[in-house]
């Protein structure tokens, strides 16, 4: 792998950190090398400290490392803050001018550039490019040709005026014109630049873009870190395809909104994190009864309660497996990739019309505000296939109806899935509640009907099983021994380390999980491993426990969910049955 | 739609179990009847309830409709109507449904005008779980969550409508069959969110609030020269806690739907079985 360069801003927040990141991210990424991006933020609008960090090569990078080559440091806490990844020979571009930084002392064995950014921006016409006279200054160091940064400026100032960008491309020079003359030292980097054609987005553009492809005409949100993005990249987008985004009250309101479209025929999502998801859940049983398709889009983060809003975590999976009173069916899908993020969307939306019911399709901080690099065919759309399950017309309607003329949403059929008919469908009115029903959707509590209809929405899941593909991605060496299993946005991460262990004659095989539920059968894998590992952002291994779960038979069952208590003479019978025929535990 | 669509082509074939004398009765039978009267059928009606014995509604009319969680029904009709604006929606819940676990709900609703009709059986009290305050129950009405009263002034959701910009402003009692009727039949004809507060008596559990200090207090509006496009009049009718009233309050003639505000007008259950057209476009945004 040729090697990689790893490149930081930093200041306060409010210093413009994330707009200047971008504009340098984007201008490697149009010089065709691979970009892959991270954030350190706070919650809060100014003040406290951010960074916009960017790792590149001409391979394809897929993860950050603790390792910092170029750091543009607008504060003294930004060195600080990075002084781990920091090492002997990195260069730090900063302006000591400012106030603030005059004493600041540059780490001994490191490479100190003072560049008057003020006072040049305000030469090629205002205090506010100082950040851009930096990229100029980082340009000159890493030795990327200045040209590159004119079509990101171009991009980011483009639409303000064609004088904005003339002077944002004269401060960018102004900062490497200084550096040139003022330094004169090799710094041994050489940014070089390819024909490749790439496009840089996030996780929560993937997710946007993927629901725009797949048909999705609605949705309706709350804003929240770090979902928000999904929001603001649809909103304008959506209505270009004849779609519509309402900034809801709450998310009880959001999911609720969601709801009716769907009712109405829509492909609809809504998208959250850690406290909406739990506000989306009293909403969530009857999204699920109902037999509503339903996209919820939870993006990670850390929590309990509010937890570190701003900070990666894995820890919702327990609760949008089991969130929620009752029992019902849901799909969790877990984009392993920024890539993924865009097709595992579209997936979601296709498994919610044809199954009927609400899928969980989770990402995580960290992939939602990554920026990575892909070859745009990447996402082509001709490959996006929308299947919208067992739909009837005004013609089709009346094989469903009941014998009083009454349509059938929740019929009883071999595979679960029911017959679906959208508002105006002639014929096709009916009830939907998230009371027990019958097959008209009329209100039962007969203990038949019950276990019936209980049974269908679960039949719905086999039938899943069945009929689509749940593997796993793999990877690393398919022999060997030690397996390590992960699942969500660990995988980029779990890539380059094979590569890192590899040097070190360690084989690992690596399953990459991006179904929760439904998921693989991983046991034959784990039986077959000497060593098993499970990877995960959280404290207690939710998805190991998971896998520990799949691989061990221990109990034998015995449930009635028909409404009705268990009564004394039953259950010695059911017992006295179960031991004779039931399975030895096996630990 | 067919010209032939009679009132009880909207009623189920599941008997309601309301209490014999129920005011949810008559105000579901205007319902049948304004949509019926305004060239509505059942195939291009939606019906949202919400929780409660006015939640019941859904099961007992024949149309599109979701039972909803409690509080929530105007959010899903909102859904339905962004989606569908070529369907008719009405939302109907109770006082608790409406102004106490979705009061917050209630104020978005009204703020964004989507073109819909809100009926709210209001009986000051709280019946299906058998007799406690309900947030319009009055300061000294005894239950038993409240032996000696809520001691709280009852929620004016009138004023609350107001407040929040509403353009179509209404109250209706369930047992004067016509005007109820003809009241929400202007409510489905507004031009925006149609809010219609019915009296709706309960029988059973509020022995204040019955159908004779209805019939004794209550003043039409239509009889009372009062105009519904005067903001001000309407003003002072909602803030008058002196009378009952029944009739248009307050409409507001210049209403823009949400539709008409947003440009959202198609009919989003149709989409292309694969990625639209152009959805190249949005890659290309990336470079």
């Amino acid at each position: 792998m040729a090697a990689d360069f790893n490149w930081a801003v930093g200041g306060e927040a409010g210093d413009g950190i994330d707009s200047t990141g971008k504009i340098f991210a984007q201008a490697l990424s149009r010089s065709g090398r691979h970009v892959f991006t991270s954030k350190d933020f706070a919650s809060r609008i100014r003040g406290g400290y951010t960074a916009y960090k960017v790792r590149t090569s001409v391979d394809k990078v897929q993860s950050v490392v603790d390792r910092l080559d170029v750091l543009i440091a607008l504060t003294p806490r930004t060195i600080e803050e990075n002084l781990e990844e920091l090492h002997e020979g990195s260069v730090i571009i900063y302006d000591g001018e400012r106030t603030t930084m005059q004493n600041v002392e540059i780490p001994e064995g490191m490479v100190g550039i003072d560049v008057p950014l003020k006072r040049l921006a305000e030469e090629a016409g205002g205090a506010i490019m100082r950040n851009v006279v930096a990229l100029g200054a980082a340009c000159e160091v890493a030795e990327f040709p200045i040209e590159n940064l004119d079509s990101a400026l171009e991009k980011r100032f483009g639409d303000k005026g064609q004088k904005l960008v003339d002077n944002n491309k004269e401060a960018a020079r102004a900062g490497q014109s200084y550096v040139a003359e003022e330094y004169d030292a090799d710094f041994e980097y050489d940014l070089e630049t390819t024909d490749e054609d790439y496009v840089l987005l996030n996780g929560d553009e993937a997710i946007g873009m993927g629901a725009i492809a797949a048909g999705c005409r609605f949705y309706s949100g709350y804003p929240i870190t770090p979902a928000t993005d999904v929001m603001t990249y649809l909103t304008g987008r959506l209505e270009r395809y004849g779609g519509h985004v309402v900034q809801a009250e709450d998310e009880l309101s959001a999911i609720n909104m969601a709801l009716g479209a769907a009712r109405g025929g829509a492909r609809a999502m809504t998208a959250t994190s850690g406290p909406g998801i739990d506000l989306m859940t009293e909403t969530f049983g009857l999204v699920a009864t109902s037999e509503t398709p339903l996209v919820i889009c939870n993006v990670m983060r850390s929590g309990p309660s509010t937890g570190m809003p701003t900070k990666q975590e894995q820890g919702d999976l327990n609760h949008m497996l089991y969130g929620g009173h009752g029992e019902v069916p849901r799909f969790v899908l877990a984009p392993t990739t920024v890539a993924e993020c865009f097709w595992k969307t579209v997936e979601a939306f296709n498994l919610a019309e044809k199954y009927q019911l609400p899928v969980y399709l989770t990402a995580d901080l960290s992939m939602a505000v990554t920026e990575q690099t892909f070859t745009p065919d990447t996402f082509d759309m001709d490959e996006v296939e929308v299947d919208r399950g067992f739909v009837v017309d005004d013609a089709s309607v009346e094989e469903h109806l009941s014998e009083s003329g009454g349509f059938k949403p929740h019929e009883l059929t071999d595979d679960g899935v029911s017959p679906r008919a959208f508002p105006g469908t002639v014929d096709g009115a009916h009830m939907s509640t998230g009371l027990e029903h019958d097959e008209q959707g009329r209100r039962t509590e007969d203990t038949e009907m019950r276990v019936e209809q209980v049974d269908k929405r679960n039949r719905k899941v086999e039938t899943a099983r069945e009929r689509e593909d749940w593997s796993p991605r793999e990877f690393g060496d398919a022999d060997a021994e030690n397996l390590v299993i992960t699942w969500g946005s660990n995988e980029g991460a779990l890539a380059e380390a094979l590569d890192l262990l590899e040097a070190e004659d360690v084989d690992i095989r690596v399953l990459s999980v991006p179904y929760v539920f439904p998921r693989p059968d991983l046991s034959e894998a784990v039986d077959a491993a000497e060593t098993v590992i499970v990877v995960e952002c959280n404290e207690t291994g939710q998805f190991a426990n998971l896998v520990e779960h799949d691989v061990l038979e221990r109990v034998d069952r015995i449930n009635k969910y028909d409404g009705v208590r268990f009564k004394a003479d039953e259950l010695a019978r059911e017992i006295g049955e179960t031991l004779e025929t039931g399975t030895e535990a096996t630990q | 739609m067919s010209s032939d669509v009679r009132f009880t082509d909207f009623k189920s074939d599941k008997q309601p179990t309301w209490c014999p004398g129920c005011g949810d009765f008559g105000t579901m039978n205007g319902m049948m009847k304004a949509l019926a009267e305004t060239g509505n059928d059942p195939d291009n009606t939606f019906v949202v309830a919400g929780i409660g014995c006015s939640g019941k509604i859904g099961t007992y009319m024949h149309s599109y409709a979701l039972h909803g969680v409690h509080g929530r029904a105007l959010p899903v009709g909102t859904g339905v109507k962004m989606a569908r604006p070529d369907i008719e929606v009405m939302v109907a819940g109770g006082d608790g449904d409406g102004y106490s676990i979705g009061a917050g709900h209630f104020v978005h609703a009204v703020r964004r005008n989507v073109d819909m009709t809100y009926v709210v059986m209001d009986n000051r009290i709280y019946g299906l779980t058998k007799g406690q305050a309900s947030p319009t129950s009055r300061e000294d009405f005894e239950t038993s969550t409240t032996p000696e009263g809520p001691k709280q002034p009852p929620v004016n959701p009138h004023a609350l409508a107001l407040a929040s910009g509403a353009t179509f402003i209404a109250q209706s009692f369930s047992s004067d069959a016509l005007r109820h009727q003809e009241i929400i039949q202007e409510a489905v004809e507004h031009d925006g969110f149609g809010f219609v507060n019915v009296y709706s008596p309960c029988v059973t559990f509020n022995d204040v609030d019955t159908y004779d200090y209805f019939r004794d207090s209550l003043v039409d509006l239509a009889e009372a020269d009062h105009d519904p496009t005067d903001y001000d009049a309407a003003k002072d009718v909602i803030l008058d806690s002196d009378k009952e009233y029944q009739g248009v309050i307050y409409q507001n003639e210049e209403s823009v739907p949400y539709h008409e505000q947003h440009g959202v007008d198609e009919d989003m259950s149709d989409i292309p079985d694969g990625a639209p057209e152009n959805a190249t476009d949005l890659v290309r945004e990336f470079y």
